[in-house]
């Protein structure tokens, strides 16, 4: 009865167990059987709750459940930050005013001013409905609206993450699809071998080296930052510019990311290699290359898809890093520059935002997975 | 009485019979061989370091040597900004960074294996909400997680390992669980069950030596992110102030701008000793994984 269910929140070996845990009863004619009243008890049996073997129904079901499991994973983080920034950290009062004198005149006035003279509860309601609104409260470093904060940071860091991110998922499933068609070459062995090297170097060092050799030796790119203030303000220049103060970052970011990809891959297609049809291609005649191409890479990748979307939570640490090290005007430097001042309403608003969003990539994931794997469809 | 020194000694005998057969197994990959060899020599260069360098080279007061001063006969890898031994530093830092790194695992270990193998033995209401919590932090960015608890419990060795442990331990959980409910379905428990065995006897004495192999494998592999982890939040300056470690020479390098001073000597002794070590790690994690888990076994 615990079971693990195969499609929950698994961000490990998701694919994996769904592959395996489904059971037996699946044949592609329970598909087809319109109703309950033509098939036999074999599918009611496997799914008690559900009395339609009906695809659309099924698919609501499963989208409740996940979106429901989110909903609460989502309102566990509100809780959580509330918990730790508001309960275990003591009064924001003692940290703000260490380096100067306050009379306690001053402190009840700043006490009032930031809602912290109110009660408990009435203090977590508040936040509760801030958050829901999109009403963060005001930053204590930048005496602005954190909600204005985010949303100005927030294309730097899509920007750098996100091109670092599709650049090491095509070279890590381009290399790994190759590393494991070839398993045991001496090209299996050198990729794996560097990826697991690049893998090990800590993303900030790797960083600092990619700096000192590339800007401080070589002198071919910007030390740091996103757009140099003499560029002139026309679009072109300007995105020549930031592409000229991307590739480092993106350089880091990829060089410590992408093994992840090619070992998910290379795995992938090794579960894939003793497969009938591939026999099959090659006995019509396909080249090696056009059969893994057209018949192994296209089945293994469908367990990697969504192992994607479920690495968010790394590319969210890595984009940290990544932007503290080359000082990029994201939401990671801001996170990072929040620690020290202390600046206690951002760093909460950010851990909710990275928190929430690695929740709804995962939940994205889950709905994807229906629609490109079938067996899912089949057996709920 | 005769007969449970028999039953022990056929125990041991049987325990040291798959000991050997695993050690063959595990001996047959290179790989995993350089990584104890790594290990080993890391090690014992963390043991010996004080006897290799004094202590009192750590001092800032008591620096000789010159302000960032390249390699030279003296220090073999140049100074630091108030004039240390990157050598001395480096040496010492490496017991910091494997303590906090170890210590951390064993933590998340010890929480992983006790939620994993209850939860899967127990099972019904806990075992489900178990599961939950479990998947929970998993989603989590793990280093925002804790970056946000260091920056509200304070910064020293004891919150480090408990927030490193705290975001590591639902890999564990999940791996342990899954294995539970195998052993769980096996005859051998249920024969256990029939002959009346407790809920205690069953998880220590049958599931929990079925499982152990595979949390020693993952284990050897969360240590690296343990370490990573650590050097992580040193570098961001979220380590213990009172300590060397890998991470916080680097930090004490970047906020004192050896980057832009060219100090090469400064960042590159830390820098690899930590990817030596993480890759060590992962090459023996690697290695044990195939040795014990079924799945990877046809791999090789």
């Amino acid at each position: 009865m615990t079971e693990s269910t195969p499609s929950e929140g698994d961000p490990a070996e998701g694919p994996e167990d769904a592959t395996t845990a489904n059971g037996p009863a699946t044949r592609p004619s329970d598909l087809a059987t319109p109703a309950d009243g033509a098939s036999t008890e074999a599918p009611s049996a496997r799914r008690p709750a559900g009395r339609r073997g009906r695809v659309s129904s099924g698919f609501g079901r499963y989208v409740a459940k996940h979106v429901g499991g989110a909903a609460v994973s989502l309102l566990l983080v509100l809780f959580s930050s509330f918990f730790i920034f508001r309960l275990i950290a003591g009064d924001p009062i003692d940290q703000l005013t260490r380096e100067r004198p306050v009379s306690p005149e001053e402190r009840a006035a700043m006490r009032a001013e930031l809602g912290l003279d109110e009660p408990m509860w009435r203090q977590f309601w508040d936040y509760i409905t801030g958050t829901l609104t999109m009403d963060l409260g005001d930053s204590f470093q930048y005496r602005r609206p954190i909600f204005d904060l985010i949303v100005e940071r927030l294309p730097a860091t899509l920007l750098l993450s996100g091109t670092g991110m599709v650049l090491a998922v095509l070279l890590g499933f381009w290399i790994g699809a190759r590393t494991g068609w070839r398993q045991g070459s001496r090209f299996d062995r050198g990729h794996v071998a560097t990826g697991l090297v690049l893998y090990s170097a800590p993303t900030f060092w790797l960083g600092m080296i990619v700096i000192l050799v590339f800007a401080r030796y070589l002198g071919l790119f910007p030390v740091n930052g996103m757009r140099s203030p003499s560029t002139p303000p026309d679009f072109w220049s300007q995105a020549v510019d930031i592409g000229h103060h991307l590739v480092l970052p993106v350089l880091t970011y990829t060089a410590v990311v992408y093994a992840g990809y090619l070992m998910i891959m290379r795995s992938s297609i090794l579960d894939e290699l003793g497969g009938d049809y591939l026999t099959t291609a090659r006995a019509k005649g396909l080249r090696d290359d056009e059969v893994r191409r057209r018949h192994a890479v296209p089945n293994a990748l469908l367990p990697t898809v969504t192992l994607v979307f479920l690495a968010l939570g790394s590319v969210v640490n890595g984009s940290i890093i990544t932007e503290t090290v080359f000082s990029w005007p994201g939401l990671g430097r801001l996170f990072v520059q929040s620690i020290f001042y202390p600046d206690r309403p951002v760093l909460q608003a950010l851990f909710v935002l990275f928190s929430s969003s690695t929740i709804l990539a995962v939940l994205c994931a889950e709905i994807l997975y229906w629609f490109i794997d079938p067996r899912m469809r089949r057996s709920g | 009485m005769t007969s449970t020194v028999t039953s022990r000694s056929l125990r041991w005998a049987r325990r040291r019979q798959s000991f050997a057969r695993s050690w063959a197994a595990y001996r047959s990959q290179r790989a995993g061989m350089v990584g104890l060899v790594l290990l080993g020599a890391v090690v014992v260069l963390a043991l010996a370091a004080p006897v290799l360098v004094d202590q009192s080279q750590l001092s800032v007061t008591q620096a000789t040597g010159g302000r960032m001063a390249p390699p030279s006969a003296e220090f073999p890898l140049g100074t630091d900004e108030t004039g240390r031994s990157i050598l001395a530093l480096t040496l010492w830092g490496s017991r910091l960074s494997l303590l906090i790194g170890l210590t951390a695992t064993v933590v998340a270990i010890l929480i992983g294996t006790t939620v994993g193998v209850t939860s899967g033995h127990v099972g019904g209401w806990y075992g489900w909400i178990a599961l939950r919590i479990s998947d929970w932090f998993m989603v989590l960015p793990s280093l925002v997680v804790a970056i946000a608890l260091l920056a509200v419990l304070g910064r020293s060795m004891g919150t480090t390992v408990a927030v490193i442990a705290l975001v590591s331990w639902p890999g564990t959980t999940r791996l342990v669980r899954a294995q539970t409910l195998t052993v769980q379905a096996r005859p051998y428990l249920e024969r256990a069950r029939a002959l009346g065995a407790g809920h205690w006897h069953q998880m220590t004495r049958h599931v929990l030596p079925n499982v152990l192999p595979l949390v020693l494998a993952s284990a050897t592999l969360l240590v690296p992110s343990a370490i990573l982890m650590e050097s992580s939040l040193a570098w961001l300056g979220l380590g213990d102030p009172g300590v060397v470690s890998w991470g916080s020479i680097l930090n004490r390098a970047s906020s004192s701008g050896a980057v832009s001073a060219h100090a090469w000597w400064y960042l590159l002794p830390p820098g690899l000793a930590i990817l030596v070590v993480v890759l060590a790690f992962m090459m023996c994690g690697r290695a044990l994984e195939a040795v014990f888990n079924p799945r990877l076994r046809g791999e090789r």
